[in-house]
């Protein structure tokens, strides 16, 4: 597979604020991949930096093999998703779709039929007459779905676009956002903070903090085994073990990542004592204060949770203890 | 003792307005009711009624041996507007505020668009400095400072002549209808001065439709493939329109309701402000004056029609 995008040593800097730093990223022809981090970490100026809204300070973008540093976003091959939908508000839903093939140039009953087809793609056909202002948050979403679809982009970037919707209509566009990328076979970049979002639907992932990519991979090795401990803590909220404890468990000293839920009660393992308990549905999630360490322990659902205050023994299995080979500044 | 009779009545005065508040809280319509009714008298009776008496003075007419007005109905006022010495001054007048608003759009997009979009901090503080600046000094005293510009013996032509230019303002001037004997005695004149002293009322309400405008919206169409012409031809103009509207509302009553402009700076021939002026003052013909201030009254009904039949309120 070729690349589809390739970000070589891109830097923006915003004064002395630098939102990208230095970031060497390739995301492959048909791929969902996503740009993943907290607020301010760098993912969106990313995207736009593949989309042509901002120009890097330094390093080259390359759209499939050409380097598209300085190509305006009007002449990339790309279309973005935003995260307000950005739906023109003196155009009706069919006008709207059809925008770009009216600036293309394309004839009125061309661009007419290939608004209808592209509402039709994303469950809107017989809304084409609708004004924006009329729809719910999902139908907004999923006309600017079908207004970036209909130029037939070979990437399609998606910028926070389930941001705004309620939980359950988020988990129901997730899924129809995957189906549609892997009937389309586009490359979807995929902005999110929600590292939930970012595993369940991603072929590979980038996870950002502070302006650079901290880990690059499937949603699996990046779960499994972070690199850092920064990873480790906002993919999954694992519990990051000081290099003291891990030589004492393990006898190299490092930091280590030790997932919660792969912790049980057990005899004879690391003592402490429980200092909250947090009841979440389908488990329990308890802190357990031991030797200045506070672990997260994520106990599923029927399994007996110990009261507050009580002393308990924690055991995991021996790989469950990954010891990290970087630090976040590394 | 006094002390505890004071507090008594300070107790029993709070208690009162208490009282007062709860009552409005309870029922909100009271509380608008009392906000609303102040200035809606003073808006039905001063401004609206004086406007009905207007409207009725136009329906009656003077006569001409007395001197008179005879309160009858008739139109007969109102066919005097159409004879031609005062049928020019409608055509003029109504020209002159369309060539101002249009020109006033024009000059005032690219500022609006600059401030809106692009200035920041320092710069935008700038803006609007520039823009409401002239609007503190006197209007008169800004007139009569244009006609000193526009002088003969004005700067401006100082700038032609050091330019080598004098020929081509002799030409332009020469030019019957838009020309005169020197630009201040020109309605050239007239219209630049219209121009600038009107500018900061369109200026401003585009300046807002602009700044609603969200940065993504001009995105999204250069990512669908616009270039910038096309972006603004057809996204920025059409969100911009209500701005427009708004503004050309403001340049273009103004500029038909204005006596002093044209009295200070440009020809002889008259507008209808002035024609207003002075038919209800040394003519003494208030029926006329009236007839003749019903005229904007109605331009202005037809062009908020034909702004909402275009669209123009569409986007707000």
């Amino acid at each position: 597979m070729t690349a589809a995008i390739r970000l070589k040593g891109v830097s923006r800097h915003f004064g002395s604020v630098r939102a990208v730093d230095d970031v060497d990223l390739e995301i492959r022809e048909g791929e969902f991949f996503s740009l993943l981090g907290p607020s301010g970490s760098g993912k969106t100026t990313c995207l736009r930096l593949i989309a042509g809204f901002d120009q890097p300070t330094s390093g080259a973008v390359e759209i499939f093999g050409t380097d598209a540093t300085a190509t305006p976003p009007y002449r990339r091959p790309v279309n973005t998703v935003f995260q307000d939908y950005a739906l023109f508000p003196h155009l009706n839903v069919r006008e709207n779709v059809a925008y770009g093939p009216k600036v293309r140039g394309d004839p009125g009953p061309v661009r007419r039929r290939l608004a209808d087809e592209a509402l039709d793609l994303v469950a809107l056909g017989g809304f084409g007459d609708r004004r924006p202002s009329e729809l719910s948050g999902g139908q907004r979403q999923r006309v600017a779905l079908a207004r970036a679809l209909v130029m037939e982009p070979r990437v399609l970037l998606l910028d926070e676009p389930l941001g705004a919707l309620d939980p359950k209509l988020r988990e129901q566009m997730q899924g129809e956002l995957k189906a549609l990328q892997r009937r389309l076979g586009i490359a979807f970049v995929f902005v999110t903070h929600d590292q939930a979002e970012a595993l369940s639907m991603s072929d590979r992932m980038a996870v950002f903090n502070e302006g650079r990519v901290q880990q690059l991979g499937t949603p699996q090795e990046v779960y499994d085994r972070p690199q850092k401990p920064f990873v480790a803590d906002f993919v999954g909220s694992s519990n990051v073990l000081p290099p003291e404890m891990v030589e004492r468990l393990t006898g190299k000293a490092a930091r280590a990542s030790l997932r919660p839920e792969s912790i049980r009660m057990g005899s004879g393992g690391v003592s402490g004592t429980v200092a909250r308990r947090y009841f979440l549905g389908s488990a329990t999630r308890i802190e357990v204060a031991s030797e200045g360490v506070t672990l997260n322990v994520l106990l599923p659902k029927g399994s007996e949770v110990p009261a507050t205050g009580a002393d308990v023994s924690l055991v995991w299995e021996a790989d469950a203890l990954h010891v990290m080979p970087g630090d976040d500044h590394g | 003792m006094a002390d505890v009779a004071a507090r008594a009545r300070n107790s029993a005065r709070a208690a009162a307005l208490s009282r007062v508040s709860d009552a409005l809280w309870r029922r909100p319509s009271l509380l608008l009711l009392a906000l609303v009714v102040p200035p809606l008298l003073w808006l039905g009776i001063v401004y609206l009624g004086s406007l009905f008496a207007l409207l009725a003075h136009s329906f009656f007419s003077i006569d001409e041996f007395s001197g008179l007005v005879k309160y009858e109905l008739t139109l007969k006022t109102y066919a005097e507007l159409f004879r031609a010495s005062n049928f020019d001054i409608l055509v003029r007048t109504i020209l002159m505020a369309s060539a101002v608003t249009v020109a006033a759009a024009v000059v005032a997009f690219p500022i609006a668009y600059f401030a809106a979009r692009h200035a920041r901090g320092r710069w935008k503080a700038a803006f609007y400095l520039g823009v409401m600046l002239p609007l503190w000094s006197s209007y008169l005293v800004r007139v009569y400072s244009w006609k000193l510009i526009l002088a003969k013996e004005g700067i401006l032509n100082w700038v032609f002549e050091t330019l080598r230019l004098t020929w081509l303002l002799e030409a332009y001037l020469s030019v019957p209808g838009i020309g005169g004997n020197s630009l201040s005695v020109s309605w050239t004149g007239t219209f630049l001065v219209f121009l600038y002293i009107w500018l900061p009322f369109m200026i401003l309400p585009v300046q807002a439709a602009l700044e609603r405008v969200p940065p993504s919206m001009l995105e999204a169409s250069g990512d669908l493939g616009a270039r910038p012409g096309q972006t603004v031809r057809n996204v920025v103009l059409p969100l911009a329109l209500p701005g427009i509207a708004a503004g050309s509302i403001f340049t273009f009553s103004l500029t038909m309701g204005d006596y002093i402009i044209p009295q200070i700076v440009g020809t002889s021939a008259r507008m209808i402000g002035q024609a207003v002026y002075q038919f209800q003052g040394t003519a003494g013909n208030i029926p006329l004056a009236a007839a003749f201030a019903v005229v904007p009254v109605v331009v202005m009904g037809f062009y908020l029609t034909l702004a909402r039949r275009t669209g123009a309120f569409d986007a707000l």
